[in-house]
């Protein structure tokens, strides 16, 4: 949201009126918030981190994310539980008859995931050409790509955005065979292609 | 009213049928006191500690439903240590012991263990309706017990519970002879249900309303389900995946079509989102839609369903609905009056799911009627909250959860002050209140003169002093429940007016400044209200320093004194 956003709001119609009734408070009006007093965040999630984390958090740095502090979001851990396996995602190969479930929050990077991949579906082999990730079936020298529907439902080639990137937005993957990976390319190009 | 005979009485009493009321009518004078008390059938304990069991049953014995409420709000979020307490145990069974008649139970936040069911399943022969919200301590035989004894078992509904599975086969254990079930609920349930055992029962219950399943539960059988049971209310699919072109996907179509009663719909645990068109044509008639645990349900795909839903009266979706689908809801959804936006990115993503103050006001200018919102925000300001509290001053309850517990007005970085206090100002029946966001003192301030009707208030990470706890303290009337973390506030706060305590059901305050000193003068002028303090971890000294800060304490007033089944970390004062 950028700050000029604000003045787009006549001051009148909101501020004006509430300003004055609310103003019928304690005398002193209102007070501006005194960081020294107040116990924040931030130094409560110090507490909370430990040792291991002293080092990357300080006052100054923006608040460290959602999960490290205790019962933060207030989401019931029934809830957390639940939307934890949707980490898991289906992979398939284009021409073999099953599907296999990878979770993906278990690698770390896409070399780690391929490798686990080649590992599932025995008869693969990873061939790195040049800068491209490529998939090999020995038997028969078939090239499979593969490829990713995202969380707005578009194909993309695996390996283009970052890999915590590739995590979130993953629900599906597939291997798909070279010759039909025409025209999969970064996010930009491949808006208005579908794979059919 | 002093010459009517106690049928008379009686008969009257019987219209009213709000614990508030009855318990008012019981103060008039002996008389009511002791004809409501022999005619209540009803009975609410918010919280198990301020009474027991003994008492219940010698002051009402002809109840026949009990609610139970256990642990303190803030134990759904870690805060509160496993073995705390909140067992009903010691219900059941005194309960059994005095021949009490029991016909249903529901309980939220307790640990009910095996043997509870057990005993509970044996010792009342009319026992008709077991609900069981956020519970603990049992697992699937326990259910195998109450399906096995319970003849004429009429609701069997589990909500959000930690069910410990034995592979057992529960839902076999429902006999032959079953018939009378109304509401089957077993959504949380995280093992394999014997299919064919399900398909049978919901074919001879004819009576059945209502039918949640777990994620364990094919397209498949749903079909069959449906098939038998096209007089459903209330659905809860189980998986929802199949391939769109197969048989069986065609045969659910047609079995959804006959479902015209359904009006509240569930479930959708995994899914997937080709088959979603099939429930399209019960969509125009539902005012109940719950798709928080359906993550793989895109924003597309989502507002593709909603769009067929213009009855909705309540909605519970995830964050990946986003502001733009929220708008779609607030186009559609005229009838709209409760709406819960849970987060869908808990594990440290890249936080691009979520929705923000725009959602928000989106919704407040399309649905009048809200009256219920849950919300979990990516970030808020002051000019969406007071646009909200303009165009919606029906609110009952208002929730708001900005994921960064601190974050400033997006927009100026002011505090959310002006906002919330906008909210209390127009929100003239505003029962129940979460703040978050960067607040100072100013928030209560506004809390205290504005929110004369509020009965529950959520604190966290909040204010700058003491004032800001007294503001609420001293301005909120009916306060019943006070609930802080993470703030500045202490014992000046704590022992202002320690009288009206005893007017609320309980005070938590976790990591704020208050001292064992405090909390000990506290408990010695207020005999009535048990102090606990919750310690965890290493501090385990025979009696703490006075000045020691307090990391955890429960207060409550009750009837019964200092409760015997604490474990050792929790110290009653």
């Amino acid at each position: 949201m950028s700050p000029e956003k604000g003045n787009d709001l006549p001051e009148s119609e909101y501020s004006g009126c509430l300003k004055t009734e609310l103003t019928l408070g304690l005398p002193g009006g209102l007070e501006t918030p005194k960081s020294g007093s107040k116990r924040g965040f931030s130094e409560t999630v110090d507490l909370r981190l430990g040792s291991s984390c002293e080092d990357e958090v300080s006052v100054s740095t923006p608040p460290p994310s959602k999960a490290q502090v205790v019962g933060w979001p207030p989401v019931r851990s029934y809830r957390k539980n639940m939307m934890k396996n949707c980490k898991y995602v289906k992979v398939a190969v284009d021409g073999a008859p099953y599907l296999r479930k990878v979770d993906l929050e278990i690698y770390t990077s896409y070399q780690e995931l391929l490798a686990a991949l080649e590992e599932m579906f025995t008869c693969l082999t990873i061939c790195n050409v040049v800068n491209e990730r490529k998939i090999m079936d020995t038997s028969n020298g078939t090239e499979y790509v593969p490829t990713y529907e995202d969380r707005d439902g578009d194909w993309m080639l695996v390996g283009d955005v970052p890999w915590k990137m590739f995590v979130e937005s993953c629900k599906r993957m597939r291997l798909m065979k070279s010759s039909e990976a025409v025209g999969l390319g970064p996010k930009a190009s491949s808006k208005g292609l579908s794979i059919s | 009213m002093n010459y009517f005979p106690e049928e008379v009485l009686e008969h009257v009493f019987d219209f009213l049928t709000s614990h508030r009321d009855r318990n008012a009518v019981s103060l008039v004078c002996k008389s009511w006191y002791s004809v409501e008390r022999f005619s209540r059938e009803k009975v609410f304990i918010g919280n198990c500690y301020a009474v027991n069991p003994e008492r219940l049953i010698a002051r009402f014995p002809r109840v026949r439903s009990l609610t139970l409420k256990g642990k303190p709000h803030f134990a759904d979020f870690n805060l509160v240590p496993h073995d705390w307490g909140g067992y009903v145990y010691p219900w059941i069974e005194a309960m059994a012991k005095s021949g009490i008649n029991l016909e249903e139970l529901r309980l939220k936040r307790m640990v009910v263990s095996d043997e509870s069911l057990e005993l509970l399943a044996k010792s009342f022969p009319n026992f008709k309706s077991l609900v069981l919200v956020s519970c603990e301590g049992f697992t699937t035989d326990g259910l195998a017990a109450i399906a096995s004894n319970c003849r004429f078992l009429r609701e069997l509904d589990l909500q959000e519970n930690e069910v410990d599975d034995r592979k057992g086969q529960w839902l076999s254990c429902f006999p032959d002879t079953c018939t009378s079930l109304v509401s089957l609920n077993f959504a949380c349930l995280k093992g394999e249900v014997n299919v064919a055992a399900l398909e049978r029962l919901v074919a001879r219950c004819r009576n059945l309303r209502s039918l949640r399943l777990n994620h364990a539960v094919p397209l498949d059988a749903l079909q069959k389900i449906l098939v038998q049971a096209p007089q459903l209310n209330d659905l809860g699919t189980g998986s929802f995946l199949h391939d769109p072109d197969s048989e069986a996907y065609c045969k659910l179509k047609n079995a959804i079509k006959k479902c015209k009663s359904i009006r509240s719909l569930s479930g959708f645990l995994d899914v997937n989102t080709r088959c979603l068109p099939a429930v399209y044509p019960i969509c125009t008639n539902l005012t109940s839609l719950n798709l928080s645990y359906a993550p793989g349900i895109y924003s597309s795909e989502l507002i593709k369903l909603i769009c067929h839903c213009k009855k909705l009266e309540r909605l519970w979706i995830l964050d990946t609905i986003g502001d733009k689908g929220l708008g779609v809801v607030a186009s559609t959804c005229k009838e709209l009056q409760e709406l819960r936006v849970f987060p869908s990115d808990l594990y440290d993503g890249v936080g691009n799911a979520a929705v923000t103050e725009e959602g928000l006001v989106a919704i407040s200018a399309g649905c009048p009627k809200l009256n219920s919102l849950l919300y979990f925000c990516q970030q808020m300001t002051n000019a969406a909250l007071i646009t909200v509290a303009k165009n919606c001053p029906n609110f009952i309850r208002f929730r708001l959860c900005t994921l960064d517990p601190t974050i400033p007005d997006a927009v100026t970085n002011q505090p959310l002050d002006e906002g919330f206090g906008a909210i209390v100002q127009s929100c003239k029946g505003l029962k129940r209140l979460s703040v978050s966001g960067l607040l100072t003192d100013q928030v209560f301030l506004y809390i205290g003169m504005y929110a004369e009707q509020l009965e529950m208030l959520s604190i966290a990470f909040a204010g700058d002093s003491d004032k800001g706890m007294l503001y609420v303290l001293n301005g909120c009337k009916k306060l019943k429940k006070l609930e802080i973390r993470d703030s500045p506030f202490g014992n000046v706060a704590l022992l202002a007016d320690v009288g009206k305590y005893e007017t609320m059901r309980s005070l938590w305050m976790s990591s704020c400044e208050v001292t064992y000193g405090a909390c000990k003068t506290l408990a010695e002028k207020m005999p009535r209200l048990n102090v606990e303090i919750i310690n965890e971890g290493e501090q385990i000294e025979a009696s703490p320093d006075d000045r020691h800060r307090v990391e955890k304490m429960y207060l409550y007033r009750t009837l019964v004194g200092p409760r015997r089944d604490a474990p050792e970390f929790v110290w009653t004062l």
